[in-house]
Parts: structure tokens; C-alpha cells; sequence
């Protein structure tokens, strides 16, 4: 923050010196940000230390420690976890990229103006509060097992595709309420403003609507795409094996749950990166919407 | 300078509160587990060593049974285990009883298949859940001796391509669904080798659910639950055949125990107990007479 520098379109005797008060100012604030620093790193050792000789001094560590950190189960789970998470990856991304179209739509339908639009608006709000309110394992356990037992021609028996179909139904119903949400924030004098300019009630809603209703719920989705990464090892419950039922099935063979925490910290890792991004778009947003700067 | 001060009581502050939340955390520690009064003083069960009726049970005077919810037939009855019918549910009064504990000193109590194994304080004397005996197991809990000597077994629908495997090898083309945590399962890994991944369920019901919709051709399951899916739950299926023993040791279930309990050698010696007295044998007949035998896949 210093400004040791010749200011432009200055002659070069005429430089800018900062005066002695303002170099003891700044040279006051750098030892406080140190000392604050030096505070915090020694507060967080103290506390670290502490949980540390807690933990390991219970009586039941040594226990606690050969069923839930065991190198060795370690070692057997990591590869078969991350074999279980790739399926837990694909169906992120197959599963988001539906939700998010399915949920706008979902959201458009709700939104749309006019008394011959009324059945849509009905359909679509019918949908939103039935699959909003049930329980995803009860929507899984239906699709997965109750759509094979129909024995329909051409439909798949596969349990990935229908428990990913089940996820779809309920996520969409959340996503379609984030959207909904966006776009009746979008102030209607915008609105009014596009239809006087001659734009059709489509064109308004396709470039002037949606546009700033989305950049408003960036954060919330990303919130709900979070949830879905986790939700989708639920569809395990059909017999594919993700990474937690990887875990599982290790840990119920040999009685031992160090590949639960295995399993845990890879999705740990899998989620900040995605949270900090959030965070980050959350932040970028709001920087742009307090022009001016932060009060 | 009063900055230095400032800086000073901040850190005092920070310490203190560090201290302060080690007091409160201390403050709900795990208690030191109370070792209960050992029944002996010597290792083995003598009979006056476990004392009928007088064992250092969690609930004095009582005996603590647990077992899963739902208990599948034909191990228990009408998922109630306290009617003494069923297998499992036989043999658990019939222990008791050898402990000196007649059918009303027994308590059930329901012990989910995952939480048997943790550690920490057990709510149980002993689990009886048809688990089987491992080596690995038996580094997390207690087991007492083996009451039941399992085969596995190959359901399918009569009308899948599973139906007629005469060997182990045919079976390698085949779609196969297991229970997790159940030695089916490994079954399945270590000596078919499939093709195709086995489907797992988290239970039994999921499997037949699976099996009756042609998600998967076969599953594996012991060989008493096989012949109690083919003869009352799905009459469509049929049992294709048993998997060969290991040679070196017979499958067995056995009843758990924490792995700290005192009990282990009582129970361990009434189990055999009954075994000698053909208690156990007669249970057997009693309960499982279906399961006489399949043929063996070669």
C-alpha cells in the first residue's frame, strides 16, 4: 500500500515523499497484521494439541484407532472407493446437467403469464410440491424397483440409469424453486421497460428475464449441486456399488470402518473445491452488484 | 505502549480460551470403562465359573439378546424374536437356558448389523444375526463356538439362464446379487469371479425384489434362506445348486460378543454344550429340515 512512486505526467525532480507520519502508520499496521498473524497460528497449535492429548489419551483410543484408522483397511479401500466414486462422478454430471435443464423448464412453465397458460402453471406447480416433499430413498426405492416390476417393452432394467432417473425427479423439483425464485426477483420494470422497446413476452423472457434471474441463483444452485454429489451414492440402494457402498461392503466383511473414513475424506476432498467456488462466485457477485464498494 | 498491552491481553485471551475449552471438553470425556468383576478368577469355563443364572450381564439377572430388524424367517418367525421360533431364536433360549437363565430373564434388544461390530460399550450379552466366524472379524468382537455350519447357495428363476449351472464355471456369464457384509458376497468375488460385477443389496428383500424383476439372473444366499425364498417368498425361483465347502474349515455362524466381555467362555461352553447333547442338531431338524441339500456345484 505504499506509494514510493513519481506520479505520472510529473517532472522528475518532483517526487512524492510520504511523510514521517504516514511511514510510522504504515510501518504500526504491518506490526500489527504480524502480531495478529503470530496470535492466531499460536491459538490454533494451543487447540490442536489440547483435542490432540485428548483424543489420544482416552481409554478407548487404542481401539477407536485399529477400527477406524487402520493403515492397512486404509490401503485395501482407497482403489476400490475410488472405482465406487467414479460411478458417483458420472452420474454428477449426466444427473446435473438434466437437473438444471429440467428444472428450468420446470420454472419457465411455473412463470408463464396469461389464463390460457393456467393447465401448464397447475402441472407444473402439482410436480414442484409432490416431488419437493417426498423423500428421495422412498422416490429410489419406487422407480427402481417398481418401474421393472411394470415389464414394459423397451424401458431399461438398468438400476444406474433408473436410480439416476429418480435423483432427476426430485433434484429438478428443488432446482426449478431456486430458478423460480431468480426470476421473480427480476424487478417487473424491467419487464415493462422490454415489452415498450417491442420485444415479444418470449424475446423479454429470453433476454431480459432469465439472464439476470440466473446470475442472481448461481449460489443456491451451486449449493443444491453439492447436495446432489452426495445424493447420488443413494442409488446404491439398487446394487451398484459407489464409493460409500464400496466402503461398506469392506467394512461389513471384516468388521473394521476405516474405509467409511477413507470414503468420507475423498468426498471431503471433492466438495471444497466445489464450496470454495461458490464462495468465490458469491463474492464476485456481490462485488459487482455494491458498485461503488462495500459499505 | 499501550498496544503492546493490548496485543498481551489478546493473547492471554487466547490461551485461556483454548484452556477453557480443553476444561469443557475434558468435561465430556469418555469415562474410564468400569471393567466389570471378572465371573472367575481363572481363564476357561468351569462350571462353577459361570455360576447358572449369575453372570456379569449388562442387566443383572437378565440376559441381552440382540438381533437385526426385520429378523428374516427361517431364523426367526414373524419378525419376533422373543416367540422362540425360528432357528435362531431356538438357540438363543436354548443358551440361555444352559447359562441358567429361563425365557423370561431373557431381553431382546435390537442391534442393527453394523452396529454389532463397533467398538465401545455393547448394549448386549451376545448378537445372534447369522454371522459368520472370520479371522479378520475376530480382531473387532468376540465369537463364541460355531452353533450352525453353513452352505451357500445359487437361487434363480426357473425360467433365467442361471437355472441350469451344473458348475461354478457356469455361473461366470451370469448376472449374481449377494447381501452386503454376508460371505455370500465373497463367495461370489473369490470363487466365481463373474464376468460382470455382482449387484449388492443392503438387504435381503432388495435381492429378491432384484431377482423376481430379472435385474440380476441368480443370487447367492445361505442355504436355509434359499429354500425358505423358493418354498414361500418366490415360488418362481429354485434353488440351483450349493457352492463345495472350503477344505480347510467348515463356514460357521457364531454368536457375538464384544471382544472385552467375560462372558465369552460361558457361552462359548454352552453353545458346545448343546452341540454334544445334540440340542443343536435337533433345533436344526426342527427349524431347517428343508435344507437338507441341493446339489453341489462343481
Amino acid at each position: 500500500m505504499t506509494l514510493h512512486k513519481t506520479l505520472p505526467g510529473q517532472p522528475g525532480e518532483d517526487t512524492y515523499v510520504p511523510s514521517e507520519r504516514r511511514i510510522a502508520r504504515e510501518r504500526h499496521r504491518r506490526a500489527r497484521t504480524r502480531r495478529a498473524t503470530a496470535i492466531a497460528a499460536t491459538s490454533t497449535l494451543v487447540t490442536g494439541v489440547v483435542l490432540f492429548l485428548l483424543i489420544t489419551g482416552s481409554p478407548g483410543w487404542d481401539r477407536t484407532q485399529e477400527t477406524f484408522f487402520s493403515p492397512h483397511y486404509a490401503r485395501v479401500a482407497l482403489p476400490q472407493v475410488l472405482e465406487g466414486l467414479w460411478l458417483n462422478l458420472r452420474l454428477l454430471a449426466v444427473c446435473g446437467s438434466a437437473v438444471l435443464a429440467f428444472g428450468l423448464l420446470l420454472a419457465v412453465a411455473r412463470t408463464l403469464r396469461g389464463p390460457v397458460f393456467f393447465p401448464v402453471r397447475a402441472l407444473a406447480t402439482a410436480y414442484t410440491d409432490f416431488f419437493r416433499g417426498l423423500p428421495l430413498i422412498i422416490c429410489l426405492l419406487m422407480v427402481v424397483f417398481g418401474v421393472p416390476a411394470l415389464r414394459l417393452e423397451g424401458v431399461t432394467n438398468d438400476p444406474v440409469l433408473l436410480g439416476g432417473a429418480a435423483l432427476v425427479l426430485t433434484y429438478s423439483a428443488y432446482v426449478a424453486e431456486v430458478f423460480r425464485a431468480g426470476i421473480e426477483s427480476v424487478h417487473p420494470s424491467q419487464r415493462a421497460a422490454a415489452r415498450s422497446l417491442g420485444l415479444s413476452s418470449g424475446q423479454t423472457l429470453r433476454f431480459v428475464v432469465l439472464p439476470q434471474a440466473v446470475r442472481r441463483v448461481v449460489p443456491p444452485l451451486l449449493n443444491d449441486l453439492v447436495s446432489l454429489q452426495k445424493d447420488t451414492g443413494l442409488v446404491s440402494i439398487a446394487g451398484a456399488v459407489d464409493a460409500v457402498y464400496a466402503a461398506q461392503i469392506i467394512a461389513s466383511k471384516d468388521f473394521n470402518y476405516t474405509p467409511y473414513v477413507v470414503a468420507g475424506l475423498v468426498f471431503v476432498a471433492l466438495t471444497i473445491p466445489m464450496t470454495r467456488l461458490t464462495d468465490w462466485v458469491t463474492a464476485r457477485m456481490d462485488r459487482r452488484r455494491a458498485q461503488g464498494g462495500l459499505v | 505502549m499501550h498496544l503492546a498491552t493490548r496485543s498481551l491481553v489478546t493473547t492471554v485471551t487466547a490461551v485461556s480460551s483454548a484452556v477453557v475449552l480443553c476444561a469443557a471438553l475434558t468435561g465430556c470425556a469418555p469415562q474410564a470403562e468400569e471393567k466389570k468383576p471378572k465371573a472367575s478368577g481363572r481363564a476357561g469355563a468351569t462350571a462353577e465359573a459361570c455360576a447358572p443364572g449369575g453372570l456379569a450381564t449388562e442387566v443383572e439377572g437378565k440376559l441381552t439378546v440382540g438381533t437385526d430388524k426385520p429378523a428374516y424367517a427361517p431364523w426367526f418367525s414373524d419378525d419376533e424374536p422373543s416367540n422362540g421360533k425360528g432357528f435362531e431364536s431356538a438357540v438363543a433360549y436354548a443358551v440361555a437356558k444352559q447359562l441358567g437363565y429361563d425365557r423370561d430373564a431373557v431381553v431382546w434388544q435390537h442391534v442393527p448389523f453394523n452396529s454389532a461390530f463397533a467398538p465401545g460399550a455393547k448394549k448386549f450379552d451376545f448378537d445372534i444375526n447369522q454371522v459368520s466366524i472370520s479371522e479378520s472379524r475376530k480382531k473387532a468382537v468376540a465369537f463364541s463356538s460355531g452353533y450352525y455350519d453353513v452352505r451357500q447357495a445359487v437361487v434363480a428363476l426357473k425360467s433365467s439362464k442361471a437355472a441350469g449351472a451344473k458348475s461354478v464355471a457356469d455361473l461366470k456369464k451370469v448376472k449374481l446379487g449377494a447381501q452386503v457384509g454376508t460371505t455370500s458376497l465373497e463367495f461370489i468375488n473369490d470363487l466365481v469371479e463373474p464376468d460382470q460385477k455382482p449387484a449388492v443389496y443392503q438387504r435381503n428383500d432388495f435381492a429378491k425384489s432384484a431377482l423376481k424383476t430379472g435385474q440380476v439372473d441368480a443370487i447367492v444366499v445361505d442355504l436355509p434362506t434359499a429354500f425358505y425364498i423358493t418354498g414361500a417368498e418366490v415360488p418362481e425361483a429354485e434353488v440351483v445348486g450349493q457352492f463345495p465347502n472350503s477344505a480347510d474349515k467348515p463356514e460357521q455362524f457364531g454368536l457375538v460378543l464384544d471382544k472385552e466381555s467375560t462372558l465369552t467362555d460361558c457361552v462359548s461352553g454352552a453353545v458346545d454344550a448343546l452341540r454334544k447333547d445334540g440340542t443343536l442338531a435337533a433345533l436344526e431338524k426342527e427349524w431347517l429340515s428343508d435344507a437338507v441339500g441341493a446339489p453341489v456345484l462343481k
